[in-house]
């Protein structure tokens, strides 16, 4: 197979504010962080020719082309699976660059996921044969599948609450450095965490994400373009998709081993050629504190069952921890943009110019949601 | 009186026998006439052998379960809490695992591992549920 490993980069970024409360449309934040990226990248409108948005689109890739008169366009796509989806949208990024439909392609993500102001109708689709076999038992929110998964990984390996908390802090305490982050400000300990109110035991509020209205977007070229662009690249030593073996949404098959990110880090750790201590930091999906041990472990930071020491540990603090997660404060206390925050951040890292800078960060891990589908991406300055 | 105040589970094509069979009060479970694997919630063909020739199976509605979680937040407007949600691993196949809520069950009673059997009740003329109890 044909490598694609540092053939690609990361040209630009762009974000708007993370608040609670945007008073404007998702299209409106889409076009600032859009329009941002671009000139991050030291290019023009038309000089893109792909976009990459999400499904169901909140703002489609149409509008956007409309909205900023590009007529350039070779390539449009909509990655599925929301968090799961956000970085196998650079795959598709790069698959639109590859098939020479595209030069400079625009991922995107835009919701006002706090004051849900949103386009009138908007619904994510119904859940792929679920056929009533969920909702009916009060199964109403993602919160409810992840405490699942909790209890069960509880119970299996001794986990405790106080080392989902572990993942909390951390997370706080790193976005107590960034201003834009929603949280900045307010402190969390693991008391606080241990006393917060309990939502679907065993998980607690600040278990659970923080919803936010913003967006984000990169630009992605090739690395040959890119050496010709404003920024230092940052390149994608790997990018991929997987997908787990799910009975129904939230309940993957006990009978196999394996899940969608133990698939995942096979095919980026392969596509890199690294191994899980070449990481300098790590950016995991944090829709629910539980699901960041699980990742860690799958990923392979450590063996399974271990996640719960590793992330008491210090490891996953900055400064002194040796593999910080999530560095702006994520979407636990920056605010849920669906992941692309962490794209953000992991390119910040690597160019130094985070607000929680690993010293000599090199290389760098994106991983998003699990729950059916996930992706994710290895990059490097 | 259901359980949650719930719109009732909405039959779809796979799952129509499955509903049927709550209101003849029997738990069903499709099965594959090939390998014989059980598979829940209903799909076309086998995930073990890829076989479209299946069958619905009476099953004895006794399990353990296998997790479950106790909602004390309302994730709608008007959802009364707490309420449980349990995930009820049969015990025809291992990993055979169906997602349901204990009744008649204090919350501090519910754990990992603890026997489980499957009860019905009539909703509406249209509707049964099925719910698990603890086994006696």
């Amino acid at each position: 197979m044909a490598t694609m490993r540092d053939k690609y980069a990361i040209v630009g970024i762009g974000h708007t504010d993370y608040s609670l409360s945007s008073g404007r449309s998702e299209l409106d934040l889409a076009l600032e962080a859009i329009m941002a990226a671009i000139e991050d990248a030291g290019l023009g409108f038309n000089d893109i020719d792909g976009i990459v948005g999400d499904y169901p689109n909140r703002v489609d890739p149409m509008t956007i082309a409309t909205a900023l008169g590009m007529r350039n366009f070779g390539f449009f796509i909509e990655t599925d699976f929301g968090g799961g989806g956000v970085p196998g949208g650079l795959l598709h990024a790069i698959a639109g660059i590859e098939a020479g439909r595209a030069t400079s392609v625009v991922c995107y993500k835009s919701l006002n996921g706090s004051s849900k102001l949103t386009l009138p109708g908007f619904a994510f689709a119904v859940e792929p044969h679920e056929h009533g076999f969920t909702r009916p038992f009060g199964l109403l929110a993602p919160v409810a599948y992840a405490a699942l998964s909790a209890r069960r990984h509880m119970h299996q390996y001794g986990t405790t609450s106080r080392q989902f908390g572990a993942i909390a802090v951390a997370c706080r305490k790193h976005a107590n450095r960034n201003p834009n982050a929603i949280m900045y400000g307010e402190p969390m300990t693991i008391g606080d965490h241990q006393n917060s109110k309990m939502i679907a035991d065993p998980l607690r509020l600040f278990d659970c994400y923080v919803e936010a209205d913003g967006a984000a977007a990169c630009v992605v070229a090739s690395a040959e373009r890119a050496k010709n662009l404003k920024q230092q690249p940052v390149y994608i030593m790997a990018t991929a998709q997987a997908c787990g073996p799910y009975l129904s949404r939230g309940t993957k098959d006990p009978t196999i081993e394996e899940n969608e990110t133990s698939y995942l880090a096979q095919q980026l750790f392969s596509m890199s050629g690294l191994v899980p201590s070449d990481l300098d930091v790590l950016q995991i999906y944090d829709d629910f504190t539980p699901f960041v041990l699980m990742a860690i472990e799958d990923l392979g930071f450590c063996s399974k069952g271990e996640g719960g020491p590793f992330v008491e540990s210090g490891t996953i603090e900055w400064p002194d921890g040796k593999l910080p997660l999530n560095t702006s404060g994520g979407n636990l206390s920056e605010g849920c943009i669906e992941g692309f925050n962490h794209i953000v951040e992991a390119v910040k890292q690597l160019r130094g110019a985070s607000t929680a800078q690993v010293k000599d960060a090199e290389i760098a891990m994106v991983c998003g949601a699990n729950g059916v589908a996930t992706s994710g991406l290895i990059l490097r300055r | 009186m259901p359980y949650l105040p719930m719109p009732p589970p909405v039959p779809y094509v796979e799952s129509y026998g499955f509903w049927e069979g709550c209101k003849r009060h029997e738990l069903i479970i499709q099965r594959c006439k090939d390998c014989g694997t059980y598979r829940h919630p209903p799909i076309p063909v086998c995930p073990v052998c890829q076989s479209w020739n299946q069958h619905w199976h009476k099953v004895s509605g006794r399990g353990t379960v296998e997790a479950f979680t106790i909602v004390t937040r309302a994730l709608f407007p008007g959802m009364l809490v707490p309420y449980n949600v349990v995930r009820v691993e049969l015990e025809e196949q291992k990993g055979l695992l169906i997602l349901g809520n204990l009744i008649d069950c204090h919350p501090d009673e519910i754990s990992i591992d603890i026997p489980v059997e499957v009860t019905f009740e009539d909703v509406s003329p249209e509707t049964t549920m099925f719910y698990f109890r603890k086994a006696a």
